[in-house]
């Protein structure tokens, strides 16, 4: 009885010391694509050829989720402001969910999957062929030529694409809303501009999405590097990805909308 | 400068407590084609890892070009590694990029030349190992011997004085297999390099080298030109050598008795 409480604990014990291992290598990671990040901003093409990849490439999904997510916020947000009479606000309770939670936390769970997934695997694919070995040999560093890139272009794709999925989800309440519902125009363009604060509400949004696509990329690359050389491998790498990028885009929400917002 | 490029004196490497290479004594003097043989898992390519700076000596002494690699830090290797080239076992290249940039790859990392330079340069390379026409291919798109051929291209692209192959006929049909070797041998020779070939194809190598180093479980258990390796009367070489099924290396894995097994026993 003492015998199997004792194993149980120790396992728990060893999991979490291996957990809280992996972070600190994650993070000494981090901290090394940081120092080697100045070779890719003098060959800035090569940054401009990822934010092609992972976010010209994750455009089309960006682009029609929004406009779904903005539909279907425009047909729900009608029917409970209609009890209330308050319809015309409807362009405001759009643009605000949108510009506030939806925009950066529906399209950072999008981009993890999307170009999250994909880097992970293709990093790791890079490790088991040996390419990144071989890098190595070239005396060229990896970190440097593979991973700072890869970092700063998804970096820099992930509030364009939040932006892009804000913009296209308040063109999709619109759709429904006023095109197809009949809410009136001047009042759903009108109060949604003197709702939204430019500090308070659209520049935290670019935050939050700042900091996802920080925490994607970092989580992407990382697994990828640290993957076992194996089909395997590669396969449970990238599906850590999207497990660890959507937990931590979902936890780190909670943890900046707490800050940001306070009902003040 | 000394005639050896490279001088292995006592080396000894072990990943944690597991002793993968014992007292090993090893020297390649300029300008040869060195094979090191033996069966898989003996050590051979932790050898050549050693050699390239991928690992660090436990013990014992290596030195490449006068330089020991164990005392260099990441800049020292890096600065050495400009002038190694290394061939990986199924090519390596890099697949997002065609077969003229993954050649061109050095060239534009470790030089400032002219563009057009660097495209005189990987063409005078790729024709080399007769590719020139397969310059705008993407590496998908390659048989396992034109890989191959593009990554030795490639690994030649800053004129090296050493070249490290892994495995390098694995996986290749005779003919492949033959041009490799030719070309392994020939390159050598026309740009002065020293090259170290790890591999377990006797009769290709034995075609090619001059000198052989046997590997088994760790120690170095013969060496000599390959004549002498094709004669040798140690059972071991013997046995790789001819391709003979028993010898000191067994068919059978160790296992308990075989009618135990099979519950006839009484």
């Amino acid at each position: 009885m003492i015998d199997t409480l004792l194993a149980t604990l120790r396992r728990i014990g060893g999991r979490t010391v291996d957990r809280v291992w992996r972070m600190g290598v994650a993070a000494r990671f981090f901290l090394l694509v940081l120092l080697h990040s100045g070779p890719s901003f003098r060959r800035f093409h090569l940054i401009v050829r990822e934010i092609f990849t992972a976010g010209v490439l994750s455009l089309i999904i960006i682009l029609v989720s929004g406009l779904f997510v903005g539909m279907v916020l425009g047909l729900q947000g009608y029917e409970t402001l209609q009890t209330y009479g308050a319809e015309e606000s409807l362009g405001v309770l759009v643009s605000l969910s949108l510009v506030r939670e939806l925009g950066p936390v529906v399209a950072a769970l999008l981009f993890a999957s999307r170009a999250g997934s994909a880097i992970t695997a293709e990093i790791g694919l890079m490790k088991a062929t040996e390419q990144i070995a071989a890098m190595e040999m070239m005396a060229v560093d990896p970190i440097a030529r593979v991973v700072a890139p890869r970092f700063w272009g998804a970096v820099i794709s992930m509030p364009l694409l939040a932006a892009l999925f804000s913009a296209m989800g308040v063109v999709g309440g619109y759709l429904v809303g006023v095109v197809l519902i009949g809410v009136d125009e001047g009042s759903f363009w009108s109060q949604m501009q003197a709702a939204v604060d430019f500090q308070e509400d659209i520049l935290n949004g670019v935050i939050k999405s700042v900091v996802f696509g920080i925490a994607i990329t970092i989580i992407a690359l990382f697994e990828g590097y640290d993957a076992p050389p194996t089909a395997e491998g590669v396969s449970r790498a990238t599906t850590r990805t999207v497990v660890t990028s959507s937990l931590a885009i979902l936890g780190l929400d909670f943890v900046l909308t707490a800050f940001m917002f306070r009902g003040v | 400068m000394s005639d050896n490029l490279i001088e292995i004196r006592d080396l000894s490497f072990a990943y944690g407590p597991r002793q993968v290479l014992k007292d090993i004594n090893l020297n390649a003097r300029r300008g040869q084609v060195i094979a090191i043989m033996g069966n898989s898992g003996c050590g051979k390519t932790t050898l050549l890892r050693l050699i390239g700076g991928a690992l660090r000596p436990t013990s014992g002494s290596l030195l490449v070009d006068g330089t020991e690699m164990g005392q260099l830090d990441q800049a020292g290797l890096y600065r050495l590694r400009r002038r190694m080239g290394m061939l990986f076992q199924f090519g390596a290249l890099f697949t997002d990029m065609s077969v003229f940039d993954n050649v061109a790859f050095q060239l534009r990392e470790h030089t400032d030349l002219p563009e057009a330079m660097i495209r005189d340069l990987v063409f005078m390379k790729l024709n080399a190992v007769g590719l020139r026409g397969a310059h705008d291919l993407m590496p998908s798109e390659l048989s396992g011997g034109m890989a191959r051929r593009v990554a030795l291209a490639r690994s030649i692209a800053l004129d090296p004085m050493l070249i490290l192959y892994d495995e390098p006929f694995a996986g290749l049909d005779p003919i492949s297999l033959g041009v490799t070797g030719n070309l392994i041998r020939r390159m050598t020779d026309t740009l002065g390099m020293t090259s170290i070939v790890v591999t377990h194809d006797v009769q290709e190598s034995l075609k090619m080298v001059d000198y052989v180093y046997f590997v088994s479980e760790g120690v170095i258990v013969a060496q000599g030109a390959p004549a002498e390796i094709k004669d040798s009367p140690l059972p071991y070489v013997h046995q790789f050598v001819h391709g003979e099924e028993n010898g000191p290396v067994p068919f059978h894995y160790p296992a308990p008795d075989y009618a135990l097994d099979l519950g006839l026993a009484a």
